[in-house]
C-alpha cells in the first residue's frame, strides 16, 4: 500500500464535510485564523483530501478527540506519520508518543519532577534571573523581543533548572523547533528542520547523559527516580531529552506571544499592572489566544466515532487547538484579548492524562517575567511590526521589535 | 437533581445544581465559586481546585485517581485524608447533597 504522509490513506464517509486547503501551508501558519474559523464552521468533523485527514477544530469535539487516550492514540505519533507503520525519524518520546501503561510510569516520574511544590523552589531563581535581564532591556532604546527577551530568558533559568553543564541556546531552541516541525508533512519546512537534526539531535543526547548534569537539578531528579527502580538510566535519558524538546522552545513561544499581545493591548497592561493578581490568569489568555502549539494529531488504534461520523482504524485526526480556543460556541467574544478572562478549559497545554507535565514551570517562568515587567516597565510599544515564524505545530514569532519604557 | 455545597473557610455555604457528568470542579467554576481556581483546567497537573470532602460523603466519592495524591502533596492547605482534587471526583446522582470544604489557601 502506498502511504500518504507515512499514514494509511483514508476513504473518508461521504457524509464527512470536506475542506480542500493546506494547513501546513505558509499562508495559514503564518495567519491560522481564516483557516480555523474555516473548519470550525465546515462541521463538528472535516475531512482535508490534501493529507487524507479528518480534523477537528470546534472546541467540544477538539478536547473530546484530544483526551480520549483509548480510542484516539498517541503511541502512533502526533503528526502526519503513522508510527505503526513507517519509522519515526527520532526514538519516540516515552511520555508524549506513548500510551498506558507505559505512560502512566513515565508521566509520574515527570510530574513529580514538574510539581508545583518543585517549581516553588525555583521561583527565587526565575524573579532574580528577569530582574537582572529586564533591567538590562531596559537601558536600550530598543529590544527585539524575540532574541532578547523571549529565547534569552528561557534559555538562562531552564538549563540551569534541568541542572544542564553543556549549555548551547541556538541548539536548545532549535531541538524544540526541529520536533515540532518534524510533526507535521513532508513540507519545506520539515525538510529543513531533517536537515539540522543530526547536528542538533546529537548535541540534545549528549547533554542528557547522567555526567552531563548537575546533581542538584530537575534531570537529577529524574535520574534518581531510574536508581530507585521507577524506571530504566536509559528511560531517564529519554526524558531528561523530553525536558529539552518540550520545555524551551515552547516556553520561548509563550513569552514571545506574551509581548505581542500585551504590545497590542496597551490598556490590558494597564489593567495588568494595576492589579498583578491578573499576571497568571493573564497567561492563560495569552495561551488561549494564541495557541503556541496550534496543532498535534491523534491516530485511531480501533474503529471510533466523533460527532456521529465513522472513525476508522488507522485514520489520522488533526486536533487545531488553535481553532477550539477561538471557538465563539465556547468563549464569549473570542477575539478579545482580555487578561481577566480566566479562560479555565483552554486547550493549549492540551487535555486528559496528556496535558503539558510541565505547564507549572512554564506558569512559573512567565510569572516571573511579567511580575517583574509589571513592576519596572510603564509601556510596551511596537517599534515595527511583528514577524510571524511558520511552523507546523507551533504559532511563534519571528521578530517582535519593541520598545519597553521604564517607569 | 445533583446540588452541590461548597463550604467556605469562613464557614459560609452556597448550593448549586449540578449536569450530571460534571466534575465538583467544573461546578464550582460555572458557578462562580470562590477559592476554586483550577488553573490546569482538569489534567491533574496544578492542585488548585483542592476540596476537603465532608464527613460520610468521602466514601461515595470514591478513592483517589492514581497520580492524584502526589498533586495534592503540593496543595497549598494541608492534605488531610479527606482532601481531593475536585475536578476528579465526577457527579452522578448518587453525589446528590454532597458537601464539600474549600481550604484557606489555593495558591
Amino acid at each position: 500500500m502506498t502511504l500518504i504522509e507515512g499514514h494509511r490513506p483514508l476513504t473518508p464517509d461521504p457524509s464527512i464535510p470536506v475542506l480542500d486547503i493546506d494547513p501546513y501551508s505558509d499562508e495559514i501558519l503564518l495567519d491560522p485564523a481564516p483557516y480555523h474559523a474555516a473548519l470550525r464552521d465546515a462541521g463538528p468533523l472535516v475531512y482535508i483530501p490534501r493529507y487524507s485527514v479528518l480534523a477537528v477544530g470546534r472546541y467540544d469535539e477538539t478536547r473530546k478527540t484530544f483526551s480520549d487516550h483509548e480510542n484516539f492514540v498517541s503511541s502512533r505519533g502526533i503528526g502526519l506519520n503513522d508510527f505503526k507503520l513507517e519509522k519515526p525519524w527520532r526514538p519516540p518520546s516515552i511520555i508524549l508518543e506513548v500510551d498506558p501503561p507505559d505512560h502512566t510510569k513515565t508521566r509520574k516520574v515527570m510530574s513529580k519532577a514538574l510539581s508545583p511544590k518543585i517549581v516553588r523552589t525555583l521561583m527565587n531563581d526565575f524573579t532574580a534571573a528577569a530582574e537582572v535581564l529586564v533591567d538590562r532591556l531596559l537601558e536600550k532604546s530598543e529590544i527585539e523581543g524575540v532574541v532578547d527577551l523571549a529565547e534569552a530568558f528561557p534559555t538562562t533559568v531552564f538549563p540551569a533548572a534541568v541542572g544542564m553543564k553543556d549549555v548551547n541556546a541556538r541548539h536548545l531552541v532549535d531541538y524544540g523547533a526541529i520536533v515540532f516541525n518534524a510533526v507535521g508533512p513532508d513540507n519545506d519546512l520539515r525538510r529543513r528542520a531533517m536537515e539540522r537534526a543530526p547536528e542538533v539531535g546529537g548535541w540534545i543526547t549528549a547533554a542528557c547523559a547522567r555526567d552531563r548534569l548537575t546533581d542538584d537539578g530537575l534531570g537529577a531528579l529524574v535520574y534518581s527516580a531510574a536508581d530507585a527502580g521507577e524506571i530504566s538510566h536509559e528511560e531517564a535519558a529519554m526524558l531528561v531529552r523530553s525536558f529539552l524538546s518540550a520545555g524551551v522552545d515552547t516556553t520561548v513561544t509563550g513569552i514571545g506571544n506574551a509581548l505581542w499581545c500585551l504590545s497590542q493591548n496597551p490598556d490590558q497592561w494597564e489593567v495588568l499592572k494595576a492589579n498583578t493578581l491578573l499576571i497568571r490568569p493573564c497567561f492563560e489568555e495569552v495561551l488561549r489566544y494564541t495557541s503556541p502549539v496550534h496543532t498535534f494529531l491523534r491516530t485511531a488504534n480501533l474503529d471510533a466515532e466523533i460527532a456521529g461520523y465513522p472513525v476508522p482504524e488507522g485514520a489520522k485526526i488533526m486536533c487545531a487547538l488553535g481553532a477550539a480556543n477561538m471557538d465563539p460556541a465556547k468563549w464569549h467574544d473570542p477575539e478579545a484579548f482580555r487578561v481577566d478572562r480566566k479562560p479555565v478549559g483552554h486547550m493549549a497545554f492540551g487535555a486528559g492524562i496528556h496535558g503539558c507535565v510541565g505547564q507549572n514551570i512554564a506558569r512559573g517562568e512567565l510569572e516571573a517575567v511579567l511580575s517583574v515587567m509589571a513592576r519596572k516597565v510603564a509601556r510596551i510599544e511596537p517599534a515595527g511590526e511583528a514577524v510571524w515564524r511558520p511552523n507546523n505545530a507551533i504559532h511563534a514569532l519571528d521578530r517582535l521589535p519593541l520598545k519597553l519604557i521604564p517607569n | 437533581m445533583i446540588n452541590v455545597t461548597y463550604i467556605q473557610p469562613d464557614g459560609s455555604e452556597t448550593t448549586v445544581t449540578a449536569q450530571p457528568g460534571d466534575s465538583v470542579m467544573q461546578t464550582a467554576l460555572n458557578n462562580n465559586i470562590d477559592g476554586i481556581i483550577a488553573e490546569c483546567g482538569g489534567s491533574m497537573a496544578c492542585a488548585t481546585c483542592h476540596v476537603y470532602v465532608e464527613g460520610e460523603w468521602a466514601d461515595q466519592t470514591g478513592a483517589r485517581m492514581d497520580g492524584e495524591e502526589d498533586m495534592l502533596d503540593c496543595a497549598m492547605s494541608e492534605m488531610k485524608d479527606t482532601s481531593r482534587l475536585s475536578c476528579q471526583i465526577k457527579l452522578t446522582e448518587a453525589l446528590d447533597g454532597l458537601r464539600v470544604h474549600i481550604p484557606e489557601e489555593q495558591a
